[in-house]
This record gives C-alpha cells, sequence and structure tokens, in this order.
C-alpha cells in the first residue's frame, strides 16, 4: 500500500472537471462519448460559464447526458432538440446553449429541425456525434452508415439502391449562410482529443459573436455496434471513416476554408467499404 | 395598453391576450382557420414593446418543441395551431405533460380527419382530453365559446398553468376563431422579471448557480418502479384539478325538464334553441361546460337527478356525450345531436332533435 503516500493534493497532476458530475457513465468502453462529454465540460468550465449553460440531449446513447453534466439540461425528443435549444437561446440571449446529438436523432428523424435551426442562424453550439450507427437500440443502419457497411438493418451490408446514401450532414450545413462555424473532429488519440476541444472552445465562444451556428462533428467509433475491440474500431474508423467524413474544418468565421473545394462538398461516389 | 373596448376575430383576441397577460414567447407554424394567432402577432411586435419573442417555426413539430424549450426555462411560452397540426404536435405534448411543463397552446378544430376541411369542427374532443398522445396524461383543456372568452381564458390559463405544471390547452374551432365580435382588453401584466422567473419557475433551466444542483427537464425515467410513482404523482394531480378547477354555466337549468349539453360554438348555438324552446313553452336549460378536462362529472350526475333527458350537441359524430352518459350513469335517456365535417347546425334543428329525441 505504499504507494498510495502519493496520492496527496500537492501531487494532483491531473483531475475531473468539476462541470461533470461523479455519476459513473453507462457507455460503453471504448466509446467517445465519455470523452466528448468530458471536452466539453472542461471547455464550460475554463470559459466559467457554468451558471449560464444550458444543454439539450438527444434520443440515443446519449439520452441519459445530464446526468453527467453538472449544468442545466433539458432531454428532448427524437431528433428535436435543435428546436427546443432554438427556443432556449432566443428566450434566454445571454445564456450558452448546446445540443449534443447522434447521427440518427440529428440527421434522420431531426433533419428538419437540423437544417432550420441552421439556416435561421441560431446562436447555439451544436455537437454531433456519428459514428454511422443506431447504437442504443442495437446497431441498426443510421443516415450515415456507410456503402456496404453491416448493420443489424443491413446485415448483408448497405446497398445503394436499396438504402440511399450515407448522408454527409456537416457538408450540407456549411453550404448554409446561417452557420458560422463547422468542423468535424474525433475523440480517437491524444491528438485529435486536443483539436476537438479546440474546436468546442471555438464553438462556444462563437455564442458571444451573435453571428450565426456553431456546429461541431464528433467522428466517432461504436466498437460494441460495429462488432469489434475498441482497438479494432478505432483502426477501422480510421481505414474507413474518415474516407467519407474527413476531419478538419469546413467552415470558419462564416467563409468555406480553402481546401474545401466543390469536390470535397459534394461526393460524388461514396467509397464503398470491405466489411469487416 | 389599458382596457379598451373593441371589435377583433376570436384569433386576434389569442394574440392580443398573450401579449397582455406577459407572455414571453410565441412560436408557431400556419395553418387555417387560426393564422390570424401569428399574423396579429407580428404586426404587433412585442418584441419592441414587452420583449415577448414571435417566431415562425418549420413545422408544428418544431413549434411545439420550441414550447417545449422556452417553457423548460421557467418562461410563459405559447403555441396554436388547427387539428391537423395539433395531431402533429403530440409528440410534444406528452412530452411536455411528462415534463410538467407548463405552457399554453390554442387548437381552433376543423374538420377532419386527415386533412379534412377548413371549415370548423369539434371533433378533436377525444384527442383533447384522453390525452391524444401516447401514455396516462392530461392536458388541461378549457373550451371559450366567445371572443371574450378566447381573450380572458389565455389569462386564466396562465395561472392554471403555473399553478399545476401542467400543459393548457385552449380547445376552440374555426367559427370562434374567425368571427369578430366585441371584447374587453385588459391592462398589461408585465412579463415577469429574472427573480419572479426564478421564483416561479424554481425547477427551470435557466442556468446552474452555485447554490442548487443542476436543473433536469426530462420525462424519461428508466426504473419502472420510479415511473410508477412519477405516474401517481401526476394523477394525484389530475385529480386535484377534477376536484377544484371544474368550470361551466349552467343557463336556464333551475326549472329545466331538459338540458342542453354543449361546449363552444355549439354552446352558442343552443343559447338560441333554448330561446327558441322557451318561447313554444317548453323548459330547457343549457349546461354549457367551459373546462372539457377536469370534466364536471358531479355537476352533470346531479342534474340527472333532476332533468327528463339531456341533448348533446356537438360538431362531431358525438365524442363528448361518451363523459356525459357515464357522469349521469345512463338514468335518463341522453341522445346525440350533431353535424360535422365542417357543417355549423342551425339552432332551430338543434332544437327539433331535441323535441324528436328527448322531449318525444
Amino acid at each position: 500500500m505504499a504507494n498510495l503516500d502519493i496520492v496527496k493534493p500537492e501531487n494532483l497532476v491531473y483531475t475531473k472537471t468539476k462541470v461533470l458530475t461523479d455519476n459513473v457513465m453507462h457507455y460503453c468502453p471504448g466509446c467517445g462519448h465519455g470523452t466528448a462529454h468530458r471536452i466539453i465540460a472542461e471547455v464550460i468550465d475554463e470559459m466559467g460559464i457554468q451558471d449560464k449553460t444550458i444543454g439539450v440531449s438527444p434520443v440515443g446513447c446519449s439520452v441519459l447526458a445530464y446526468n453527467y453534466f453538472d449544468v442545466d439540461f433539458q432531454e428532448a425528443a427524437h431528433g428535436r432538440a435543435p428546436a427546443v435549444a432554438t427556443a432556449i437561446k432566443r428566450l434566454n440571449p445571454d445564456c450558452f446553449v448546446f445540443t449534443y446529438q447522434g447521427d440518427g436523432d440529428l440527421a434522420a428523424i431531426g433533419t428538419a429541425e437540423t437544417i432550420h435551426a441552421a439556416n435561421r442562424g441560431e446562436n447555439i453550439t451544436m455537437v454531433f456525434i456519428n459514428n454511422g450507427i443506431y447504437g442504443m437500440t442495437g446497431g441498426q443502419m443510421a443516415p450515415t452508415t456507410l456503402v456496404g457497411m453491416k448493420s443489424a438493418t443491413t446485415p448483408y451490408g448497405r446497398r445503394v439502391d436499396l438504402n440511399g446514401y450515407p448522408l454527409r450532414i456537416t457538408e450540407l450545413l456549411a453550404t448554409l449562410p446561417g452557420t458560422y462555424y463547422v468542423t468535424r473532429q474525433s475523440v480517437h488519440t491524444p491528438g485529435n482529443v486536443r483539436k476537438a476541444k479546440a474546436a468546442i472552445r471555438k464553438a462556444f465562444e462563437n455564442q458571444k459573436l451573435g453571428k450565426g451556428l456553431s456546429f461541431v462533428e464528433i467522428c466517432s467509433s461504436c466498437n460494441s455496434g460495429w462488432k469489434m475491440t475498441p482497438v479494432q474500431a478505432n483502426k477501422w474508423m480510421e481505414e474507413n471513416m474518415f474516407p467519407n467524413y474527413p476531419l478538419g474544418d469546413i467552415k470558419v468565421d462564416g467563409k468555406l476554408c480553402d481546401n474545401i473545394t466543390a469536390d470535397r462538398l459534394v461526393l460524388d461516389h461514396p467509397l464503398t467499404v470491405v466489411n469487416k | 395598453m389599458a382596457k379598451e373596448l373593441k371589435l377583433m376575430k376570436g384569433n386576434e383576441a389569442i394574440a392580443r391576450a398573450m401579449i397582455a397577460s406577459g407572455t414571453d414567447g410565441y412560436f408557431g407554424y400556419p395553418i387555417t382557420p387560426q393564422s390570424e394567432v401569428m399574423e396579429t402577432l407580428m404586426a404587433e411586435k412585442p418584441w419592441e414593446t414587452t420583449g415577448m419573442v414571435v417566431l415562425q417555426a418549420e413545422s408544428e413539430l418544431a413549434s411545439i418543441n420550441m414550447v417545449y424549450g422556452g417553457a423548460a426555462t421557467g418562461k410563459k411560452v405559447a403555441t396554436s395551431s388547427s387539428s391537423p397540426g395539433i395531431s402533429l404536435m403530440q409528440e410534444g405534448l406528452t412530452y411536455l405533460a411528462g415534463a410538467e411543463i407548463p405552457c399554453v397552446i390554442m387548437n381552433a378544430m376543423r374538420g377532419g380527419p386527415g386533412l379534412g376541411t377548413i371549415q370548423p369542427a369539434q371533433s378533436d374532443y377525444f384527442q383533447s382530453v384522453k390525452g391524444g398522445g401516447h401514455g396516462d396524461y392530461q392536458l388541461y383543456t378549457i373550451a371559450p365559446s366567445s371572443v371574450q372568452e378566447m381573450y380572458d381564458f389565455v389569462f386564466d390559463a396562465w395561472d392554471i398553468a403555473f399553478k399545476y405544471r401542467n400543459p393548457v390547452l385552449i380547445l376552440t374551432d374555426g367559427a370562434i376563431g374567425q368571427c369578430m365580435e366585441k371584447c374587453y382588453t385588459r391592462d398589461y401584466i408585465p412579463r415577469w422579471t429574472e427573480e419572479e422567473r426564478r421564483k416561479n419557475a424554481p425547477w427551470g433551466t435557466w442556468g446552474k448557480p452555485a447554490t442548487r444542483s443542476h436543473n433536469i427537464i426530462t420525462s424519461l425515467e428508466l426504473e419502472s418502479s420510479r415511473q410508477e410513482v412519477f405516474n401517481q404523482k401526476l394523477q394525484a394531480k389530475y385529480r386535484e384539478m377534477e376536484e377544484k378547477e371544474v368550470r361551466f354555466e349552467a343557463l336556464n337549468c333551475e326549472d329545466a325538464d331538459y338540458i342542453f349539453v354543449a361546449y363552444g360554438t355549439s354552446a352558442r348555438i343552443c343559447m338560441k334553441s333554448m330561446e327558441l324552446a322557451r318561447a313554444k313553452g317548453l323548459k330547457v336549460g343549457l349546461l354549457r361546460l367551459i373546462t372539457l378536462y377536469p370534466f364536471p362529472k358531479k355537476q352533470i350526475a346531479e342534474f340527472a337527478k333532476k332533468v327528463k333527458g339531456m341533448l348533446c350537441v356537438e360538431m362531431s359524430a358525438g365524442q363528448m356525450i361518451e363523459d356525459v352518459k357515464l357522469a349521469a350513469n345512463c338514468s335518463i335517456p341522453i341522445e346525440h345531436y350533431g353535424r360535422f365535417g365542417g357543417i355549423i347546425p342551425s339552432p332551430e334543428e338543434v332544437l327539433e332533435a331535441m323535441e324528436k329525441e328527448i322531449i318525444k
């Protein structure tokens, strides 16, 4: 027990942010939600806005996000978080309002709410966790499921002729004048976590400017739904998700980034994955 | 704005009452026959006077969820729509009831089913008082039958909504929404200050100070035993409303042998039918229901002991009659008379139905 001697306040080099509660998260080991939660909470803490932040959680794996963030929180109906957040922000313009949604919630059932909140230029932060699958309900096809990717409802792989194309809603939102900041990040390596946190910080800081919606996609793995180990899932994400969902800023300060050409924005032929 | 006598549409009265009652926000989507609510608000620009927020949403799904978000912050937030739009809102309404969020919704009913017609109807009674969405819940449902009541009931609705932390539905129809009548307006009630909001809605998501734990607005409870306890709490609240908040008007019922039971536009028609009956020497009264939930069960049971029969008049195929019969325990003849699909019955045909079906 000698090593416990070093557990003293003066030796503390790292601690959980106070904006996260002590509740034990229900997320699967290997899932990106915990890291995504943490960097959002750290940004809220570092900006000193805990008493002014209102979060909106979705339906899906992160439905219980309100148990983990120590800020006022509302749980929206499936897909409706952007509408809920719109009114919170309009009626409480001094508050920092963010939504936290998965791909089924944001890009399937809530597509209209997402696009119209963005198109109105609501001064909110939207965090979008894209893992290409419905995690909570058991791994069914999401709008973001890759062509050829197996899921509970595409057991032989997603087929374009049956199921259409993977929806790159982040690129779509970047084309709307109401979005001020649009980026895609990941949290699967320490370096990416740092970049994602900087993006979240920018997305929250932008609310002070009142120039439109800030949208941060976090491309994430779902090792349970993908039926892989966490390490395999991260590798598979790099090899298959990232070519379809390239990381990096798409629109900054209301302008498309220089590297975002028409070819980058419009993917004519989505890459087909060789199935896991 | 001070108290004035004005000529206005029912829909306009709703909008003006929202501004005057200190409403913080309105989120709507156009649909006939109630679009004048949002049109009036947009023309009045209350954001420049009272600070009220008015926003046109992309759908009724969005507008009711904007109500859910805005009202969860402890502010007075309202919407309005008509039958097909109200059907779309049912998901939001059950979330609002499940999370116990005070808010006000107006339904100017039109004929259904489906896209139906844009003419007045009362065929959303079941949807309004039997839940409408999924789960065991109730909306406090109040039915104006004049433009003045459209105006006044907005004020009453806010009192009830916050007293019980429950959504309030103002259930009217296209006729009352569209007709113009005189209406006394009221002195403006200022919107709540920040301090009042926090005092009146300590449960709201208005930003967690260091002095309290975080407020969570949700209707989710994965633990069944806790969900049952919560449902029991909701039911206790509904029983209290049934005990304390029933409203109705009994006209010429003291000596009546027969009574009409009706609400809203149908009650207005029955008033004339009652006059015609009295002119013929028939002792006919009118029980005009004001609250449809809570339903005046006890009062109807009492009237059933005194009168020989009741005619339920509704612009539907017969929905409210089920509750009237249950309340009266079918102890006397109770029949339905109604037109639907957007047809409004005449006072004469209503009286004829009373004579044929009840008086005989």
